[in-house]
């Protein structure tokens, strides 16, 4: 049996996991763009930041010799369903006599039994004249990470467009490195289908403490450039900004370039079923390309997240290894900091649009935007805030600013669809801390002898 | 604080360890790169497990640091659960 996995993301590498928890025999090859392999493309944020050097992005207990993984540093370039086999071209730093280094490429054909796509998404080019001067740049991998440290030692000024947790990754990072940075919105405020209007506030006031200087309703026409290098941008209202600088996060896409020349089915993302299947059962798709079928709302949902990622992954590898195993979907949760402050959001809690983005952006999902019509209630102030969607029986959604207490307790009973009707009429009153009321009712339940409810929660177990 | 919460707070460190949520965590590695002890913080939590290790001072270091809220100290049950 050989197993190829395409894309050395962190749902390659739990798919390299699973399949060697089944399958002692069977030949692995991972073929990863990335001259970098695995490692946490998440960290980047705070190798932007100084928080941890270079090296601490690799995790070193990935014991590759231990899986048996065969590792090929290229590039697919076509799949052949039918044939069972991809070609690409395989990359090899070359030195030569006078030290410079040099990629090589060199054809290759291989077999499979078992595909996984593993892609990713990358992010989406911003649409205006300019951008393939100096000093445009963008975060998808290490090297683009490296690029913006370089560019940030010379650079006074730089010009942050997007929305969502990447922009603010830059815009922190280039703060972090000693940039002026200005921070253009579209809109009147930060993630405004993601966040609420306090929310958005919180974060931007933080944002302005670390010297940030925020534009709201504010769009660029046009990047500036001399020589080839950026000068500044010009506004839709005609103004110039002059900066050294332009870093932008717009959105992700999914890479659907292989895919859709095998006429694999696509729409937004890759289209695969519980098992992680494509529309070609012996090929396979989790992570960021993989576009998932949710139980709960009944349509095919793009995460751009890591933690279903690796879950996908996951079950992909044990499918791949034959054991049919399905992948629920769950209730899409990520923890990020929002301008210093831990941020925890779970399940349905926006709507609408943000002017800023395109489509879904990094560390995002689209059941964030899914908002039902439901009551809100909320605690806390400045940086310690609850916010609840509150639904008919259950908790629908949570957003939990600064102290994490309660994030462990909400992510559990949203995942679990936990009957909150004995005290959904306290969480409305007015007269009562939502956060305590939670507590109490959660203290309750897990000391209580009655059996869990509803759905497990999802566990990493050796099969 | 008070002598008896700080007492308490103590002994339950003591008594702790460090518990991670795989599902959180995103393996930047800011916890093993401040473990004064050089655990690696952050393999336990890939594997979800808790920092059993002798050398582990609780001292909360990786707790407090890292940024998705992955770790928490939690007195631990020596009965396993079946």
């Amino acid at each position: 049996m050989r197993y190829v996995i395409v894309g050395s993301g962190v749902a390659g590498i739990a798919a390299i996991e699973a399949i060697r928890s089944l399958d002692d025999q069977g030949e692995i090859w991972l073929i990863h763009e990335d001259p970098h392999g695995f490692y946490s493309r998440p960290g980047l944020a705070y190798y932007l930041t100084d928080e941890i050097p270079e090296e601490q992005l690799f995790p070193a207990s990935i014991d590759w010799k231990q899986y048996r993984v065969q590792r090929l540093w290229g590039r697919v370039t076509r799949l052949y369903p039918e044939q069972s086999a991809i070609e690409g071209v395989h990359f090899r730093l070359a030195r030569s006599i006078f030290g410079s280094k040099k990629v090589q490429e060199e054809a290759f054909r291989l077999s499979y039994d078992r595909l996984l796509l593993a892609v990713g998404s990358q992010a989406i080019p911003l649409n205006i004249p300019g951008t393939e001067s100096q000093g445009v740049v963008k975060i998808d991998h290490l090297d683009d990470a490296r690029r913006i440290r370089l560019l940030a030692r010379r650079s006074r000024k730089a010009v942050v467009v997007g929305g969502g947790i990447t922009s603010l990754e830059l815009v922190e990072g280039l703060r972090a490195q000693g940039v002026e940075v200005h921070y253009l919105m579209r809109g009147e405020r930060y993630w405004s289908n993601v966040l609420d209007e306090t929310e958005s506030r919180i974060v931007e006031h933080r944002l302005e403490e670390e010297g940030v200087i925020l534009h709201h309703f504010t769009e660029v026409s046009e990047i500036l450039a001399q020589k080839g290098r950026v000068v500044g941008v010009r506004l839709k209202d005609g103004q110039v900004l002059r900066c050294d600088m332009v870093a932008y996060a717009i959105g992700v896409r999914p890479r659907l370039e292989l895919a859709r020349q095998a006429s694999l089915q696509t729409d937004r993302g890759i289209l695969v079923n519980e098992y992680l299947q494509t529309s070609v059962p012996d090929i396979f798709a989790a992570g960021d390309v993989a576009q998932v079928y949710d139980p709960r709302s009944g349509k095919a949902m793009l995460d751009s997240l890591w933690g279903p990622a690796r879950e996908q992954g996951y079950y992909a590898g044990l499918n791949m290894a034959g054991l049919k195993r399905p992948y629920l979907r769950g209730v899409p949760f990520n923890v990020t900091r929002l301008a210093g402050i831990t941020t925890t959001l779970i399940g349905r809690i926006g709507e609408g649009r943000d002017e800023d983005t395109l489509g879904i952006v990094r560390g995002d999902s689209e059941t964030w935007r899914d908002l039902p019509d439901a009551l809100m209630a909320q605690s806390g102030f400045d940086v310690n805030r609850i916010r609840l969607i509150i639904g008919e029986r259950t908790l629908l959604g949570a957003v939990v600013m600064g102290d994490q207490t309660l994030s462990f307790p909400l992510q559990r009973m949203i995942a679990e669809e936990v009957d909150i009707r004995p005290i959904r009429d306290r969480l409305l009153s007015a007269n009562e801390k939502p956060a305590e009321v939670l507590a109490e009712y959660w203290s309750k339940l897990t000391t209580s002898t009655a059996p869990s409810l509803g759905r497990p929660v999802f566990k990493f177990s050796r099969a | 604080m008070s002598f008896y919460e700080e007492a308490k707070r103590r002994t339950v460190l003591v008594a702790g360890q460090v518990v991670p949520d795989a599902a959180r965590c995103v393996q930047c590695g800011i916890c093993s790169f401040n473990c004064p002890m050089g655990i690696d913080v952050r393999a336990h939590a890939w594997r979800g497990e808790p920092v059993v290790n002798s050398r582990c001072l609780t001292c909360g270091e990786c707790v407090a640091r890292c940024p998705r809220g992955v770790l928490r100290f939690e007195r631990l049950s020596i009965f396993k659960e079946k």
